[in-house]
């Protein structure tokens, strides 16, 4: 009745970065416990030389096209691109972490096994082609995080950021299963592309009086509300800034790009494969067309994302203005940059219908590569910018947490010169200046929003974007046009953090300065993505 | 047989009480109590769904299932291990209390 497939014809070794990485952290657990308190160090050194390996073996996986374990998982330039952006962070976290995690008190050997296992679970979430792997992923990505959020058990802040974004995630993941049981109920099957074949239905076009229809509307908004807790978009944020706030720097640094990088894998593999062509009510205008002719329509989730890109940047970057603490200040960042990325996915959203010949239409999510390639490229972008930023927030914090205001940044430019000039160049990024990556990620996500006829959320991103200015451009001021008041030591910026710190910088320079690297490695993906919707 | 939407109105009832109790409970525990609840709506949808499709072509509404009873297992263990970690910090599982942090 079932076929077991054979081992070979899993096709194991398409998921071989992630594999790899799981059963490393299974063994780093046991591997920790014969390494003496005071030397925690090597637990460090062995897992960034993993995520090296991983990085390693992700190479030929990348643009392999290849699916492994019955089509459940699938290794394209999406996925690759996605596993070099987390497995990047994450070696930028480790750096991070060594010095912060001694001098605070907390240094455990599980830190690395958790933070490696919520690393695969992010790049088995980039190469999820199934709602079940999804769901597996998302969980793998968060439950460590959960555990991470509430490290530092002697903080009660810490503590309690724990709990809140544990009691919130799972609420999420709740709504996430319950849309994904309702997306199986409408097509008969959890993996993605065969829930794009029958939205699509077999001439090209859905069929509107489906009673299916309902389940898939109401499982789409759901899984939208899921992955938009994950991503930390208005309304759907209020988690975000006391769990930033509280957890421990590093985890809040890996949280903010980490995290966010999973969800959004998991929201443009569940849109872009799988609901793309989900249209609803356009039967009036599809029966006026002639042959021939061609129209533009909404997906039915569009205007959700619209309308959630739309607040989130908003919101994020009103609020912004008003926080004195730094760590709080990139917490509603981070919420503004999580609406700059929802742009790009709702323009995934516009289809275009054409009538091939009578009751013959033919449907394709055009802007869907351009979309792509934006929110990818903005997530390579944010993830360097935004965990340099967090390296200097870092070096000054003090060992009991204290000395993230903004105050604490006056006169830094005369104290620590390099690492001044860097957070600049972050701050610059995170606005969108010219040659730097940041302005390379919102120039591809305009240019996708304008393409698909987003104009209005096009010019509140923009206007955002210059609200932005205000409060980054203040750290800058701060830094360079005030003298401190106290002259107090930066404990934290130790080699370590500075490794960090040149790593982001560089990462944040040379793909402002030569964009082309991140797009052709992307040039396929668009491309496979493409051959699937025609 | 039972058609398909009582499988799916019990289903529903089970997540919007779940929700209810996230949302209304002031102890932790009723907290992650009401996540399962929620969590097991989901397995009587899937399985529902999965007997009135076609039952022999596709096993992946029961797949799902299984894996929702393993990660729900998952997080329970982590969510109550982070409970018993506030709890003895501050001697209340109460949500209300861990209100430290606000903007």
């Amino acid at each position: 009745m079932i076929d077991v497939p054979s081992f070979a014809e899993l096709n194991l070794e398409v998921a071989l970065p992630g594999i790899f990485l799981a059963l490393f952290t299974t063994v780093l657990l046991i591997v920790d416990l014969f390494i003496p308190k005071d030397r925690k160090i090597t637990t460090a050194h062995l897992t960034i030389g993993a995520l090296v390996v991983a990085f390693v073996l992700n190479l030929p996986a990348f643009n392999a096209g290849e699916t492994a374990m019955n089509e459940m998982f699938i290794a394209d330039a999406f996925a690759g691109f996605v596993n070099m952006i987390v497995i990047t962070g994450a070696i930028i976290t480790v750096l991070l972490s060594v010095d912060y995690m001694k001098r605070s008190g907390i240094e455990h050997g599980e830190f690395y096994s958790l933070l490696l296992f919520s690393v695969s679970g992010i790049m088995f979430m980039g190469s999820a082609n199934d709602l079940i792997v999804v769901f597996i992923a998302l969980e793998l990505l968060s439950i460590p995080l959960y555990v991470m959020a509430a490290l530092r058990h002697d903080d009660v802040k810490s503590e309690e950021s724990g709990i809140k974004y544990f009691i919130l995630g799972a609420f999420a993941s709740a709504f996430f299963v319950y849309g994904a049981a309702l997306i199986y109920g409408a097509t008969g099957t959890t993996n993605l592309p065969e829930i794009f074949r029958a939205i699509a239905g077999a001439d090209g076009i859905v069929a509107t009086e489906n009673s299916a229809m309902i389940y898939l509307v109401i499982g789409a908004a759901m899984v939208i509300v899921a992955l938009g807790f994950k991503v930390a978009a208005v309304p759907f944020h209020m988690w975000t800034p006391d769990v930033y706030e509280g957890a421990p720097t590093p985890v809040t640094a890996f949280m903010s790009v980490g995290a966010k990088a999973g969800g959004f894998a998991g929201l443009l593999r569940v849109m872009i494969i799988g609901l793309p062509l989900l249209v609803v009510n356009f039967g009036d205008a599809v029966e006026t067309m002639a042959i021939g002719e061609t129209i533009t329509v909404p997906s039915a989730w569009q205007t959700a994302l619209w309308l959630i890109a739309a607040a989130t940047m908003i919101f994020g970057n009103f609020i912004a203005i008003s926080q004195t603490n730094v760590k709080r200040m990139l917490a509603y960042s981070s919420i503004a940059h999580a609406g700059y990325i929802l742009m790009a996915v709702a323009a995934v959203g516009t289809v275009q219908i054409t009538k091939v010949a009578e009751n013959d239409y033919t449907m394709v999510a055009v802007y869907a590569e351009s979309a792509l390639n934006g929110a990818l490229v903005y997530l390579l972008a944010y993830t360097f910018t935004n965990l340099g930023a967090f390296a200097v927030v870092m070096s000054l914090e003090n060992n009991d947490g204290s000395g993230t205001m903004l105050d604490d940044f006056n006169g830094l430019s005369k104290r620590h010169p390099l690492t001044a000039a860097m957070m600049a160049f972050f701050m610059l990024s995170l606005i969108g200046v010219p040659t730097t990556a940041g302005f390379i990620g919102k120039f591809l996500i305009f240019d996708a929003a304008i393409q698909a006829g987003l104009i209005p959320l096009t010019i509140i991103g923009v206007l955002t974007s210059a609200v932005s200015a205000y409060y980054y451009v203040r750290i800058i001021v701060n830094m360079y046009l005030k003298d401190a008041a106290v002259t107090d030591e930066a404990v934290g910026l130790t080699p370590y953090v500075n490794y960090a710190t040149i790593v982001a910088f560089a990462g944040t320079l040379i793909f402002g300065l030569f964009p082309m690297l991140a797009l052709d490695l992307l040039a396929s993906s668009g491309a496979q993505i493409a051959t699937l919707l025609f | 047989m039972v058609p398909l939407w009582m499988f799916l109105t019990v289903a529903a009832a089970l997540f919007v009480i779940g929700a209810y109790g996230v949302l209304a409970r002031r102890n932790a525990v009723a907290v992650l109590m009401s996540v399962e609840l929620m969590l097991n709506a989901v397995n009587i949808n899937l399985v529902a769904f999965w007997r009135f499709s076609d039952p022999v072509a596709s096993v992946s509404g029961q797949a799902f299932a299984a894996f929702i009873f393993v990660v729900a297992a998952a997080e329970a263990a982590v969510g109550l291990a982070i409970i018993i970690s506030v709890y003895r910090s501050r001697y209340s599982v109460v949500v209300d209390d861990v209100d430290m942090l606000k903007w």
